[in-house]
């Protein structure tokens, strides 16, 4: 069963007053069939993490360890990482000009399982977990991402952790921009992923009203990175009627 | 893809646009300097100072050309000296030089069933050639021009078009590194004649070729595309001149090209003028470049001059983007690596184009040629 083992993780950016340290030692352990709810105030360095494990340029690793089955996830690049199993669902997924979301995914898909799909059974695979996330058909002849509206980046992030169905997936703030309607079957996908048991999700997210759909097994509370306070499901209900204003002061 | 450039700058042409010599004789031009307009983009030093207009060739080109039945093509003709001149002193050079022009024609009211293909191959030597194209009366063809092999080469291309005629040609500059070709291509057409010009740049030192449409005739049409490809330290430039002198005629320009490595170079200069009695006229031209990685610098310059506006439309359009730092970590967090993102973004880019060519003989053959060239493995 696979493990994402982070230790002891300090990370810095580069801005125009010098380096900032963003993360101040992040410990945390997420494993396959587990829901981790990592949730935190603005600014509190949550999408840091993210971006950290996904490899992201941007961000110096200043300390600590992050593995993969015990494998050093920190030595890798980028496409290694999501070789190895790891996805990140981006908060901001960009556009690629002249790229079909069609050639897209069979291009990662051929990557990530080491080979090409078998033609016609990719086709099936990609219509039935289109159709589950009620995207248009028509959506795999489009660019990636391109004049996709926020609810229909989000989904098509889902779409994509379905099909390549990562070890560990690190949904950062999938559920913002999402109206009531998107969210519950964006919130769908995630739980047919879960359902299998072979991923493990760490949802990063500002506000509980997601949680109402993904039930987590874990609820850490982040903030001036670090993870502040560790529960159960219970932490959340605790956050939606009382706020972060009391772990921030803590 | 991040627009890191949009610019439009307008030069004012001179009020007379006849160019000031239009010649055979090389003597007739001043050497031209990178102080002026037409040159300021091109590196005169790797010309081999084929813009002196003197240098003599030392071989020539390997010519051949399939039989396609209502063709005919005549290698080395007489050279007559019954023709419109050329516009700077490295095609004029290059006239003086050779010793045959070859005639490639498509006899009036054939309708080709298959593409004619002239291919001019180098062999590492300086050479000079002509190649006339005639499409006669509604006659209808596909003709590729593929420059390959090594050369210093300075070969002009006519193209007529007489009346109701249509014709695709795509020269397609597929060279080694080491190669010089500096082209002229002057287009002419007849009363509702058309051309579809592609030039498709791939591959040599120093690529530039001048597309120029004049029209004869009310009624003309022409689309001009165009798709390039420079790696590490490659110079390509394109400079196109549509001179819309006749009533109710049509241009299109679509130009495209990638930049890979560092000093990749591309140039792309798309001057139209409207003249005061062509009213009716349609034309729009677009440029786009993409740099992929490293140094590269895109030169983009439309440029139009309408002296009516008694016109249907004419626009211009120019962007530079860069494949960023985001999209490529985008495509990477997917598993795919590096190489296959540039790939992947770069065929993507050229699609469409390659749809608009619709020439499937040369999508394959552009397709594998740039994949190959991608990363400077070529």
């Amino acid at each position: 069963m696979s493990v994402l083992v982070i230790k002891g993780l300090t990370v810095e950016v580069t801005t125009e007053d010098g380096p900032k340290e963003i993360l101040r030692g992040v410990d945390l352990t997420v494993k396959a069939g587990e829901i981790h709810a990592l949730m935190g105030p603005n600014g509190s360095g949550k999408s840091t993490l993210a971006y950290a494990i996904a490899g992201h340029p941007k961000y110096t690793i200043t300390g600590g360890q992050v593995s993969l089955d015990g494998q050093d996830v920190l030595e890798m690049s980028v496409d290694e990482r999501a070789r190895a199993g790891l996805f990140l669902a981006m908060q901001y997924p960009v556009e690629v000009p002249g790229v079909s979301i069609s050639n897209f995914l069979r291009t990662s898909i051929t990557a990530i399982r080491g080979e090409a799909p078998n033609l016609r059974h990719w086709i099936k695979e990609l219509k039935e977990s289109m159709a589950g996330l009620q995207i248009d058909p028509q959506f795999a002849e489009r660019n990636v991402n391109e004049g996709f509206s926020g609810g229909e980046r989000k989904r098509t992030e889902i779409l994509q952790m379905e099909l390549i169905n990562p070890k560990i997936a690190v949904l950062d703030e999938t559920d913002s921009g999402l109206d009531v309607d998107a969210l519950r079957v964006v919130s769908e996908g995630i739980n047919r992923v879960c359902a299998k048991g072979e991923t493990g999700v760490l949802l990063i997210t500002h506000f509980t009203r997601i949680l109402k759909y993904v039930k987590p097994d874990f609820v850490h509370v982040f903030y001036d990175g670090r993870i502040v306070r560790e529960g159960g499901p219970e932490l959340a209900d605790d956050i939606e009627a009382n706020g972060y204003a009391q772990y921030v002061t803590a | 893809m991040t627009e890191v450039k949009e610019r439009e700058v307008a030069i004012v042409p001179p009020k007379d646009h006849t160019p000031v010599v239009r010649s055979l004789d090389p003597s007739d031009f001043p050497t031209p300097t990178s102080r002026d307009e037409e040159f300021r983009f091109t590196p005169m030093s790797r010309l081999h100072n084929l813009h002196q207009g003197n240098v003599t060739a030392t071989g020539s080109m390997a010519l051949a050309v399939n039989k396609v039945a209502g063709s005919s093509f005549e290698i080395a003709g007489a050279k007559s000296t019954d023709r419109i001149g050329f516009t700077d002193k490295i095609a004029a050079g290059a006239w003086s030089q050779l010793e045959a022009v070859s005639t490639l024609t498509i006899e009036a009211n054939q309708n080709l069933s298959e593409s004619v293909v002239v291919s001019i191959v180098g062999s590492g030597d300086v050479a000079f050639g002509q190649l006339d194209i005639n499409v006669e009366k509604f006659a209808s063809a596909v003709v590729i021009v593929d420059h390959i092999g090594a050369a210093t080469y300075a070969g002009n291309i006519d193209i007529n078009v007489a009346d109701g005629g249509a014709v695709t040609v795509v020269s397609l500059q597929d060279w080694d590194a080491s190669a010089v070709h500096l082209a002229q291509h002057r287009i002419t057409l007849g009363k509702d004649a058309s051309v579809k010009h592609v030039s498709v740049t791939l591959g040599g030192d120093v690529v530039r070729i001048l597309p120029s449409v004049h029209y004869a005739a009310p009624g003309g049409q022409a689309e001009l595309i165009g798709l390039y490809f420079a790696g590490a330290g490659q110079h390509t430039e394109h400079r196109l001149f549509v001179d819309h002198s006749e009533a109710n005629c049509r241009s299109n320009v679509v130009y495209k090209g990638a930049l890979d490595g560092e000093d990749a170079h591309t140039v792309w200069v798309g001057d139209v003028l409207i003249r005061a009695n062509a009213i009716g006229t349609d034309t729009y031209e677009i440029n786009r470049n993409l740099v992929l990685s490293g140094g590269g610098r895109a030169d983009s310059v439309p440029n139009l001059e309408i002296e009516t506006g008694e016109i249907v439309g004419a626009g211009h359009a120019s962007t530079t983007g860069r494949f960023d730092d985001e999209q490529l970590f985008y495509l990477q967090s997917r598993g795919i690596n590096e190489e296959e993102a540039r790939k992947l973004v770069l065929r993507g880019f050229f699609e469409d184009l390659l749809g608009q060519i619709a020439v499937p003989e040369i999508n394959d053959r552009v397709r594998d040629s740039i994949e190959a060239r991608l990363g400077g493995r070529i």
